[in-house]
């Protein structure tokens, strides 16, 4: 009974979005996007598009992303929190070849990522990958050595002077240009696709960057338990 | 090109399929790996490199990573 | 009905996934699967809005070519692509902390059955 009402409902939902989007032509760009597509270089100065959308002109919606992911890591780590009932697992400590060649690989993964960020604003890429490549090189870390302790004061330091940083970038267009976020007048915008250009584009990208990967290190350190005996008094570093 | 196209979003649909059907849930996140993989070069295909490489990098890694982490912490006995 | 473009069939792809991922929600019992089915649903919606604003006679929004600065009616809608990469970045802040709901939940039942969580239904 409760599968065939399932059926019924989800091929009354595929009728709804079959009949919802526009098959076969090709769609333009809204006036919205047209004004972004003919001005937006003249207006940021930044080459790719898409980071003059996020950090600039819906800067104030990145802003609230890299909170709700802030909040989604700070749910799962209050989640689970306590300890008792959870599996533990016992695990034997990694070869020695491993844990060398995860370490030797952690400082390029990080340099990788950290360009992928700073040119967000010339190429594909920007602080949202970047951060995903930084916390896979401190999964990498995690995953060789599991008694590996990650410094959990500077990631919650950079955590928060990365969030610090973004807002105060907005206070500063704020009192330059009068309105929060604002690219005009606060850097000098610079020449088109060189890497220092784009006003303050580079420098809120590099902070989310920072932002996201520390954010997702902590969400990896939380979900995979390193196994540490549990403290009495609870609650995590 | 046009049929690499179609190929890819067979093996897709096939694989999501095959990913809520199976009893071995490790496979299945990896299928859904594999869906996001292959998502990330439709992705890439239409013109939006930005979106592709978050998906390949947050969907395809990131994403499966701890969805065998889960998968790990609820087994049904310790081995 | 004109000839398949690739647009029709990477919509046709995202509805597909889309439908798979929620009947894995509504039909499977165990709660890992169904939160990979809604992990499938969120990639297909992704790729539902991405296609929605591409052109395949454009291309991507990265103005770094003189000739591309001349002409900037030659890429695509940059919208539809940063809704898109917001989506997948909370689509992962969302698939973790369910994650470790469903942890938790096994931690108190050693169970991952729907069926077993029913004390809360009405």
């Amino acid at each position: 009974m409760k599968q065939i009402l399932s059926v019924v409902l989800l091929l009354a939902m595929g009728w709804f979005l079959v009949g919802l989007v526009p098959l076969g032509q090709p769609t333009e760009p809204g006036r919205v996007a047209q004004h972004y597509i003919d001005n937006g270089i003249d207006e940021n100065r930044g080459a790719n598009l898409v980071t003059s959308v996020i950090v600039n002109y819906r800067g104030f919606d990145t802003l609230g992303e890299v909170t709700v992911l802030f909040l989604s890591v700070a749910g799962a780590g209050f989640v689970l929190r306590r300890r008792d009932g959870l599996v533990r697992h016992e695990h034997r400590p990694s070869s020695e070849i491993l844990q060398t060649g995860a370490r030797m690989l952690f400082a390029p993964i990080v340099v990788f990522g950290a360009y992928i960020f700073v040119h967000g604003h010339l190429s594909p890429g920007g602080g949202f990958q970047g951060g995903a490549v930084i916390a896979s090189a401190v999964m990498l870390l995690l995953l060789a050595d599991r008694s590996h302790h990650l410094p959990h004061g500077l990631m919650h330091w950079l955590e928060s002077m990365a969030g610090f940083g973004y807002v105060m970038a907005g206070v500063a267009g704020l009192v330059v240009a009068g309105s929060f976020l604002s690219n005009q007048g606060v850097l000098p915008l610079g020449t088109w696709n060189r890497l220092f250009s784009a006003g303050i584009i580079p420098i809120i990208y590099i902070l989310v960057g920072l932002k996201v990967g520390t954010e997702l290190s902590s969400l990896l350190d939380v979900m995979i338990d390193t196994g540490r005996p549990a403290r009495q008094e609870g609650g995590r570093s | 090109m046009m049929y690499l196209d179609l190929l890819v979003c067979l093996v897709l649909v096939l694989s999501g399929v095959a990913a809520m059907n199976t009893r071995n849930l490790v496979s299945a996140a990896v299928m859904v790996g594999v869906v996001s993989l292959l998502v990330s070069y439709l992705f890439l295909r239409m013109g939006a490199p930005d979106v592709a490489m978050t998906e390949a990098s947050i969907g395809a890694g990131l994403s499966t990573i701890i969805f065998l982490i889960a998968i790990r912490r609820t087994e049904e006995e310790e081995r | 009905m004109n000839a398949v473009t690739p647009a029709t069939l990477y919509l046709v792809t995202a509805i597909l996934l889309i439908l798979i991922g929620l009947a894995g929600v509504l039909v499977r019992r165990n709660i890992l699967k169904m939160v990979l089915g809604f992990a499938l649903a969120d990639t297909g919606i992704n790729l539902l809005i991405a296609t929605l604003g591409s052109n395949p006679e454009r291309t991507a929004p990265i103005l770094d070519k003189p000739e591309l600065l001349a002409n900037p009616s030659l890429v695509v809608d940059p919208i539809p692509q940063a809704l898109v990469l917001t989506a997948i970045v909370i689509g992962l802040g969302v698939t973790a902390l369910m994650l470790a709901y469903v942890i938790r939940l096994y931690a108190l039942r050693q169970s991952l059955d729907i069926r077993d969580f029913g004390r809360l239904k009405w």
